[in-house]
């Protein structure tokens, strides 16, 4: 406060400007030496932004995925060892996965959430001809146009979110003839998620009333719940990400708005945080906690003992990536890409913890599953913070071929860059 | 788009652009009386929404409206005490530093604490239910939110201007070498309007946790917008940060009203980047001896 010093605006501006830079940039690692008897493994996930809370869900499954393996003898004995990182955004997500694989020489790379930032991962990792597969990015374009050899998908495509809780939503009648307004998260896993779910509701008869991009950093929703309002639909459709799905269930049921809500992306942990009377609709997973099978409870009960609360589905993502690599090592003897790549092609079965096992499809390499949609439970119905909703039974049913809610050749086709 | 549709956006962006308000109020005081950036501000309002989470199964959220405000505005005096007091004489790089180094072991601690995942809380049950205004329909909390925020710049406009407590704050952001010339020690003011500005954040943390995401990472959400309303109201003048306030909760609302909803983060940096263009100062900026 002397008069010695001068501190102008211009120059905190630019000072809080320079830092507000610098922020995305995060501490260097320490530089680890090469040991034999050690197999590495890369984990980037977002861990902080808006998509971070499902992040940290992604880390404390794929520990867990390690302990085990650990506990059951490692990777062709060896111990296995995993690098976690935040990918940020990205750019940082390009660069860290570039450091992973060369100067840590990670065997694969496993995580991500972001559709943009698995993009410009794979992209490094199929420069390096490193193994890449995506536990959390929905994107049909990361199926179809941008689709590289070296990245598996874990994590369904939109197409089959769309078509799994699409059924739902015919069931109930939401959709011939009805009007449906939606809000979509401005990135690019909403424009995808966008595209895909036009495409189903035209088909089968829907009347596209309106849609609004919501900027992946907004908490307000009051204006966009002005004008559903005034919008009247008959189905108000969610296509947020992260904490945007979060704010405005909590929102819709602050202004008691009634129209019949449901979204064709979705995570569990965001209906937890809106907890028990604002969660409403129906909505599609990959994998809940509640499903009935061995595997599930296992996994269900290991989680909970570590953490002190139930996976959700990008938990699941993760742990099973981790699990399917650890699987294929062991079995081919070999923890070199081109071979588990190879391996993942020839279409080998894996235990997902559901009811029927899974496995690559050959011409997108994206994982076939069953998948479910659930429905939120009215608020006299909840017992706990957990058990907040019903389930659908596995999608595809027991008769039909896994394949009938992915993308068809037609609607997302993929060549591989040679 | 009808006229009452439109109507209606503008008068909830003005209402949103209270929200800010409470963060920017703070955020405009500390800057001015210390010339301390606090990038920390808003780690202070998810500290405030945290300790909402906490109080609420004792107190209820009456109880937490009181203690998490109070809880915040001693942190902010330790703060000030231990740290902020030590910049305020040093190059505002140092500060910068400081409230940035801070805003990250905070918003890590809540993780380590609380976990990343976002935690739950609704509206308290009597506060819930909407209001209608014509075809104007708006949620009864919110009413009651507004009321409050109403209720505090009130307060604290008469605390700076009809108060002797107000006269030396505005002298010392004025000319602080004056006012010790006076025999008048700014010490025990720093603290005080550290504790009420970084009150005002736990205030809003407070009043935003039933209808946000709570997170730990939620300060930073609102951080940013906050920093826009100080820039473009203009550093050291009450009103200009009020009705920079409105005025970007105005362009946000209007935007989306309007179906331009994925540029309304953007305009309002491009609103911010014209006031700078046109009035580096703000729009109600006032000349300050010592950041000329």
């Amino acid at each position: 406060m002397s008069q010695d010093n001068h501190v102008t605006r211009r120059a905190l501006l630019k000072t809080a400007g320079g830092l507000a830079l610098v922020s995305g940039l995060s501490a260097p690692a320490i530089l680890r030496a090469q040991t034999a008897d050690v197999i590495r493994i890369g984990h980037l996930t977002p861990r902080t932004g808006f998509l971070g809370p499902l992040g940290e869900y992604a880390v404390m499954a794929i520990d867990l995925a390690v302990e085990e393996i650990n506990a059951a003898g490692g990777m062709m004995g060896r111990k296995v060892e995993v690098l976690k990182e935040d990918s940020v955004n990205p750019q940082t997500a390009s660069t860290k996965a570039e450091r992973m694989i060369e100067r840590d020489k990670v065997a694969c790379i496993i995580g991500e959430i972001s559709s943009a930032s698995c993009l410009t991962i794979a992209q490094v990792a199929s420069r390096n001809k490193t193994l890449f597969i995506n536990t959390g990015g929905n994107s049909d374009a990361l199926r179809g146009k941008d689709c590289q050899r070296y990245m598996f998908h874990v994590e369904s495509q939109n197409s089959m979110y769309v078509k799994t809780v699409g059924r739902s939503f015919l069931r109930d009648g939401l959709v011939k003839g009805k009007k449906w307004y939606s809000l979509t998260a401005d990135y690019a896993f909403g424009h995808d998620l966008l595209k895909v779910s036009k495409r189903f509701m035209e088909a089968n008869g829907g009347q596209f009333a309106g849609d609004d991009l919501v900027p992946t950093d907004a908490t307000d929703f009051s204006a966009y719940l002005l004008k559903i309002r005034e919008a009247k639909p008959d189905l108000v459709v969610i296509n947020l990400a992260g904490n945007q799905i979060t704010n405005f269930l909590k929102q819709y049921a602050e202004f008691g708005l009634t129209f019949p809500v449901g979204g064709f992306g979705f995570d569990t942990a965001l209906a937890w945080a809106a907890g028990k009377g604002n969660f409403v609709g129906t909505w599609p997973v990959v994998w809940h906690h509640q499903i009935d099978t061995p595997g599930s409870k296992a996994f269900v009960a290991a989680f909970t003992k570590k953490y002190n609360k139930p996976p959700e589905n990008q938990a699941w993502g993760d742990y099973i990536a981790t699990k399917i690599v650890a699987a294929s090592v062991n079995e081919l003897k070999s923890a070199e890409s081109p071979k588990i790549i190879e391996h993942f092609e020839k279409g080998a079965k894996f235990d997902l913890l559901k009811t029927r096992q899974g496995y690559f499809r050959a011409s997108d390499h994206q994982l076939m599953h069953e998948m479910y949609a659930v429905t939120a439970l009215p608020a006299d119905k909840i017992k706990n913070q957990w058990d907040i909703f019903t389930s659908s039974p596995a999608v595809p049913g027991p008769e039909e071929p896994l394949e009938v809610i992915a993308a068809t050749k037609e609607e997302n086709s993929c060549t591989f860059p040679s | 788009m009808s006229t009452i549709l439109l109507a209606q956006q503008v008068l909830n962006g003005l209402l949103d652009g209270v929200y800010y308000l409470l963060i920017a109020l703070g955020l405009s005081l500390i800057f001015s009386l210390g010339g301390i950036v606090n990038l920390a501000h808003g780690a202070f309002y998810a500290i405030g929404a945290y300790l909402t989470l906490i109080v609420s199964p004792w107190l209820g959220f009456g109880g937490a409206f009181v203690v998490a405000p109070v809880v915040v505005a001693l942190l902010g005096v330790v703060i000030e005490r231990l740290l902020f007091r030590r910049f305020y004489r040093s190059d505002p790089i140092l500060s910068l530093l400081l409230t940035f180094g801070l805003a990250m072991v905070a918003e890590q601690g809540l993780r380590m604490i609380f976990g990343a995942p976002p935690l739950s809380y609704s509206i308290p049950q009597a506060l819930r239910g909407q209001v209608f205004i014509g075809s104007f329909i708006y949620s009864f909390y919110r009413v009651v939110l507004l009321g409050v925020a109403a209720a505090c710049i009130a307060g604290l406009w008469l605390l700076l201007q009809k108060t002797s407590f107000g006269r030396v704050v505005r002298a010392g952001v004025q000319n602080p070498d004056m006012v010790g010339a006076l025999g008048i020690s700014l010490q025990p003011y720093m603290s005080a309007v550290a504790a009420l500005g970084i009150g005002l954040a736990g205030l809003a943390g407070v009043l935003l946790a039933p209808i946000y995401s709570i997170h730990p990472a939620m300060g930073q959400e609102i951080i940013t917008p906050a920093f826009v309303v100080v820039v473009i109201g203009g550093l050291g003048s009450f009103w200009g940060v009020v009705f920079a306030a409105l005025l970007v909760g105005l362009v946000k609302g209007v935007m989306v009203g309007i179906g331009y909803s994925a540029a309304s983060t953007a305009a309002i940096y491009l609103l911010m980047l014209l006031v700078l263009l046109f009035r580096p100062r703000g729009l109600f900026g006032e000349r300050i001896t010592r950041f000329e």
